[in-house]
């Protein structure tokens, strides 16, 4: 049987590519943002995954307003990166994971999910980059990655209950596939940032840290916050966030944290990173203390 | 028909993306969306206002478009994923468009954003309908706050 190992939400900020992609991740500036990734890199080396589900936006690359659907499921074998208007990212083509995407596309239809399936799509920043912070810059990813595209463009996204629900029927999907596979579920976007309008710019680490810590402690609780909190509180665009419930819901309640990062700013955006494992995944401590923070 | 007043409209200096603002802006946004090719581009940029005449358009939307008038392009349904293309297809940084929007100028828009970007004080409500928000924040504070 599949399962559900770890979850691991991070920030997907567009700059951060673009200093992998121009080789200026040991500027005093970008260090500060990657070595705090450097813990992150070790454990998912040690973690190990068969494959990982990644949940993220596109951002006008593969779909425009002609098209949006509010989750997109990536069936396909492989996602080439995205021409965002700069050429294609440099980064490995995404190898998908037809067999468990379709699987978990059956599964959560079937639980009440009217899921989008995507049979080709081209990939974006918001996924490559929490992939490059992760994984580095590796000549191919280590494992298949599920791309799972949320709508968080046009208002309204989902709602956090609703994402969390989600992660709910994906692991339940997950753990109903009969390969034994070690699964690690990401979570992308946020934290905190406006990037429109005459109050861009906006950061709050307040509510960032906060949502940090009831993501770990009181998941449920937190998926219920209201849209309009995101946007008043964290920005305009900090309603990313809601994509890190999908992770969250795919876990157990009680969940060890194994390690966070918050750094303020990349770009314009505050960067939060954390990783989540499940209490009932076995042999999976040994590193767990050396990486808290 | 006038927009709907809906409970974020009351977030000061934000045009929030939604579902009315995209059926009205979806000239603007694939407008954008065709600068992605670069033959596009050039065909844009040789005559900017016959390039607008493939797109459905209202005046006030194409007046927004020559004239780079960003926040309005927002306001009559313009995304900012989108209008960052043709910031990108006239040579600007993402960071000189955020500027641009906030009426700062990119230095100074750049040394607010390295001291921890814009506070959320002062920003939260054109009429003080969050005052309960920042209630329910200081009595969270109170409880406890647990970690750095």
């Amino acid at each position: 049987m599949a399962r559900i190992i770890a979850g691991v939400a991070s920030s997907h900020v567009p700059a951060i590519g673009a200093a992998v992609d121009n080789g200026k991740t040991g500027e005093p500036y970008w260090k500060r943002v990657f070595s705090g990734f450097d813990k992150s890199k070790e454990w998912m080396a040690k973690a190990k995954p068969d494959v990982v589900i990644g949940v993220y936006n596109d951002h006008a690359s593969a779909f425009s307003v002609e098209l949006i659907p509010t989750f997109a499921l990536g069936c396909a074998a492989e996602f080439p990166p995205a021409d965002e208007g700069w050429g294609p990212r440099p980064v490995p083509v995404v190898k998908g994971h037809p067999e468990l995407a379709s699987h978990i596309a059956q599964s959560v239809i079937l639980d009440e999910f009217d899921l989008t399936i995507v049979n080709k799509m081209e990939v974006d920043h918001g996924l490559t980059v929490p992939m490059n912070l992760i994984f580095g810059s590796p000549k191919e990813w280590p494992c298949p990655v599920i791309p799972l595209a949320v709508n968080v463009v046009m208002y309204p996204p989902p709602t956090g209950h609703r994402c969390f629900m989600l992660g709910r029927a994906i692991r339940k999907a997950v753990e109903s596939y009969p390969e034994d596979l070690r699964v690690v579920i990401m979570g992308t976007g946020g934290m905190s940032h406006q990037i429109s309008g005459p109050r861009a710019g906006l950061i709050n680490s307040k509510f960032d840290k906060a949502f940090l810590d009831n993501l770990t402690k009181n998941p449920k609780k937190l998926a219920r916050m209201p849209h309009v909190e995101y946007m008043r509180e964290a920005g305009a665009e900090g309603i990313e966030m809601v994509m890190w419930h999908v992770m969250r819901g795919a876990l157990d309640d009680k969940v060890n944290e194994v390690y966070r990062f918050y750094t303020v700013p990349a770009s314009n955006t505050a960067v939060g990173h954390i990783i989540l494992e499940n209490k009932s995944r076995a042999g999976a401590g040994k590193h767990k203390r050396a990486a808290q923070r | 028909m006038k927009r709907a007043q809906q409970d974020y409209d009351d977030i000061p200096g934000t045009f929030v993306f939604d579902a009315e603002r995209s059926r009205r802006g979806y000239g603007i946004n694939m407008f954008c969306m065709s600068l992605m090719k670069d033959e596009n581009r050039k065909a844009f940029k040789a005559n900017e206002a016959e390039y607008l005449k493939k797109f459905p358009l209202t005046p006030d939307q194409r007046d927004a478009i020559l004239q780079r008038q960003y926040n309005r392009m927002l306001e009559l349904g313009g995304n900012i994923y989108f209008t960052a293309k043709l910031g990108a297809t006239d040579g600007h940084s993402f960071q000189h468009m955020a500027a641009v929007m906030t009426g700062a100028t990119q230095e100074d828009y750049a040394k607010m954003m390295l001291a921890g970007g814009r506070s959320v004080e002062g920003n939260r409500s054109k009429s003080g309908a969050d005052k309960s928000i920042k209630a329910k924040s200081k009595a969270r504070k109170k409880s406890g706050s647990k970690r750095g």
